[in-house]
């Protein structure tokens, strides 16, 4: 008797147990970016963004397998450094996560994915634009947002549709980040039918720029793209200026910043333009609708790129459920076909996981901040 | 043509920074026969101790005025290079001086990565927007060439300091100590010239104009950067080798020539070379300048007046 009650209780024990993994079995996403130092809210927003979207897939109920599913965020600060970055992602494999939102910057994100492609795990990042990240050719990685070549070929666009820019000169400072925005243009350029007037080098510790100016200006363009940092391209237009070049200013997103403005301080106008990977949140179709939520759920508003974030971590889930398993090995495939309207437009990928639609957005310097254009 | 003048111009404001900062390589040169490498760095700090200076000034006396306040925050910073400049040769190169000539070399390495680090850490990495007060606008071009009022000032605050510098070396008693001292240390010494005054005296002297170079720079471009000293400083060494280092109206020459080598180089390298080249090759036409010049005249284009140390 006495035993027949401890083995019911065996038996009971072992139904609860398994009852109880049946009632949530339980889903590790990662997420890795920097959650201290200089640009840690960047990080810190991504986070939240990705903890939004686990949150609302909870709510609505997964299921996966015949199993209801419960997605649970694991966070790792990779400092926004390369070699943390490393270590974070192995810690992160090791943790067992079926699938990984990072990291934030390129510079993490490139050594990083290594680690993910030899542990078949999927990571998408929301904010890095390297090329090189993709060019990898690495099955698991993944991006939802614009790299640096889309964004040359949307400023090819702008600034021959929007700005009305006939003669365009460009100069780029030789860094693989520099130069190939500029190249990416001028390809665009080409095919748009407005080969570039001149294309001029330097290189990104330079101050003086007035020789490759004066040479330019003998071309008479109406507008000069340079592809490099703010740094750089604040004393650049400067000199523009002090040369008596008319034409108009055009940057990537290392010019769209604070510290440009800062900088150029009187050289900065309305003829100052900038392109930056992403749309605005207003711009975004359910921009508005999530940064109530966001704002609700964490108590600040949206920095960045968390609509980015949010993204990503749907991208994934949306693979799982249509593969019906959280195991990367199997829902891998399906993440190359993912394709649904997420909060930043749609999400689809192409054949080396980059985003198929790749939203960029010209901002015009205007009422002494960028503005963005419509 | 008009290009061409406006690369002549645009050459010969950059090429009288590189001649006052290589004054202070080949000063130094003369009489030690050391290469300061940390020279660059103190055209550094003199920007932004100027810089620091300037935003006290506009700060507690809004009411000084752009001219005023830019001389007074350039007069203190001099005065603090020249003191470092002072320090610099007391606690790292008189101990030295006597020692085989590597040392020197590397000391002076040192402590350019000395001063970057420090310059980091009290002004950060980011770099600062340097008050422009004298204006940037550019005047009303003359023959299609563009040139702004802080240019102009450039050039005549360079021509006037290497004047007075050839005039010091030259006309004075310093003057001819310090040539006395570059000539021959110990006869110099026995002659009743105190050696270690002068070779001090040389760095505060070169510490100075490189910190007057450190203003005009900055003025010019409008930014400031605790890593700014390095470019000028590798292009001011160039002049001085170019022009003949230890050679005052070498180095001057030397950076005019540099300043416009490279502007008309930037300009011209693709024509020239039928598209095979391109303006990428900027600082490779300069040292290819130098290169070729080093082989026909292996002293400099003037040659090194110094006598030979041996």
């Amino acid at each position: 008797m006495k035993q027949s009650v401890n083995r019911l209780a065996v038996a009971g024990c072992l139904l609860a147990g398994s009852l109880a993994v049946h009632a949530d079995m339980v889903v590790k996403i990662g997420f890795a970016g920097p959650l201290t130092g200089p640009i840690a809210h960047v990080g810190k927003d991504e986070q939240f963004g990705t903890q939004l979207a686990l949150d609302d897939a909870n709510a609505r109920g997964v299921t996966l397998g015949g199993q209801k599913v419960k997605f649970e965020l694991l966070a790792e600060d990779d400092q926004a450094d390369p070699r943390t970055a490393t270590t974070v992602a192995q810690r992160l494999a090791d943790a067992g996560v079926k699938g990984v939102v990072g990291h934030v910057t390129s510079g993490a994100s490139i050594p990083a994915s290594r680690i993910y492609e030899q542990s078949g795990i999927p990571a998408i990042t929301p904010s890095s634009t390297s090329p090189k990240l993709t060019q990898q050719k690495f099955r698991t990685t993944y991006r939802v947002i614009a790299n640096d070549l889309q964004q040359g070929a949307a400023m090819a666009r702008f600034a021959t549709e929007v700005l009305k820019a006939k003669r365009i000169a460009v100069i780029d400072d030789r860094t693989a980040y520099g130069q190939g925005l500029a190249d990416a243009l001028v390809d665009s350029l080409k095919k748009l039918g407005t080969p570039p007037v001149g294309r001029e080098f330097t290189n990104d510790k330079a101050t003086d720029f007035a020789a490759i100016l004066t040479k330019l200006k003998a071309a008479q363009p109406d507008a000069i793209f340079y592809g490099g940092m703010d740094a750089q391209g604040a004393p650049l237009l400067k000199q523009m200026k002090q040369l008596g070049i008319g034409a108009k200013y055009l940057g990537g997103d290392g010019a769209c910043t604070a510290e440009m403005i800062k900088i150029a301080g009187a050289a900065m106008s309305t003829d100052v333009y900038c392109t930056q990977a992403g749309i605005p949140m207003d711009k975004m179709p359910g921009g508005k609708d999530f940064n109530e939520r966001f704002k609700k759920r964490f108590g600040v508003p949206v920095q960045l790129y968390a609509p980015y974030s949010y993204d990503a971590a749907t991208a994934l889930i949306e693979a799982m459920k249509a593969a019906n398993s959280a195991e990367p090995a199997k829902y891998l495939p399906q993440l190359q076909k993912v394709s649904f309207k997420g909060v930043t437009g749609n999400v689809a990928f192409d054949a080396s996981g980059d985003s198929r639609e790749g939203g960029v957005t010209l901002y015009q310097f205007a009422n002494g901040k960028w503005e963005a254009r419509p | 043509m008009e290009t061409l003048l406006q690369q002549t111009v645009n050459g010969l404001v950059v090429g009288s920074v590189y001649a006052l900062v290589a004054l202070g390589y080949t000063m130094v040169y003369g009489i030690l026969g050391l290469i300061n490498f940390a020279h660059g760095d103190i055209l550094m700090v003199g920007a932004l101790v100027a810089l620091e200076a300037i935003r006290l000034l506009q700060l507690h006396a809004p009411g000084l005025g752009l001219i005023p306040t830019l001389l007074a925050g350039l007069s203190v910073s001099v005065l603090v290079c020249m003191l470092l400049g002072y320090t610099i040769e007391r606690t790292a190169y008189r101990r030295l001086r006597n020692a085989p000539r590597l040392a020197p070399l590397i000391t002076a390495i040192g402590v350019s990565f000395l001063l970057q680090t420090i310059a980091m850490i009290i002004w950060g990495r980011n770099y600062h927007t340097f008050p422009q007060l004298v204006s940037t606008t550019p005047l009303e071009p003359v023959a299609g060439v563009f040139i702004t009022p802080v240019q102009i000032a450039i050039l005549v605050v360079s021509a006037v300091l290497m004047v007075a510098l050839v005039l010091l070396v030259n006309k004075t008693r310093l003057g001819r100590a310090m040539r006395a001292t570059a000539e021959n240390h110990k006869v110099a010494s026995l002659m009743g010239v105190d050696t270690n005054k002068i070779i001090a005296a040389t760095f505060v002297i070169g510490s100075g104009l490189a910190a007057v170079a450190g203003v005009m720079f900055s003025s010019n471009y409008g930014i400031a950067h605790y890593a700014m000293g390095f470019m000028p400083g590798l292009k001011a060494f160039t002049a001085a080798v170019l022009g003949g280092i230890g050679n005052l109206g070498g180095a001057m020459l030397g950076g005019l020539v540099l300043g416009l080598v490279e502007s008309i180089g930037a300009g011209y390298i693709e024509d020239l070379s039928f598209g095979f080249l391109n303006s990428s090759y900027q600082d490779i036409f300069a040292f290819l300048i130098l290169g070729i010049v080093l082989i026909f005249r292996p002293t400099g284009l003037l040659g090194e007046r110094v006598a030979d140390r041996a």
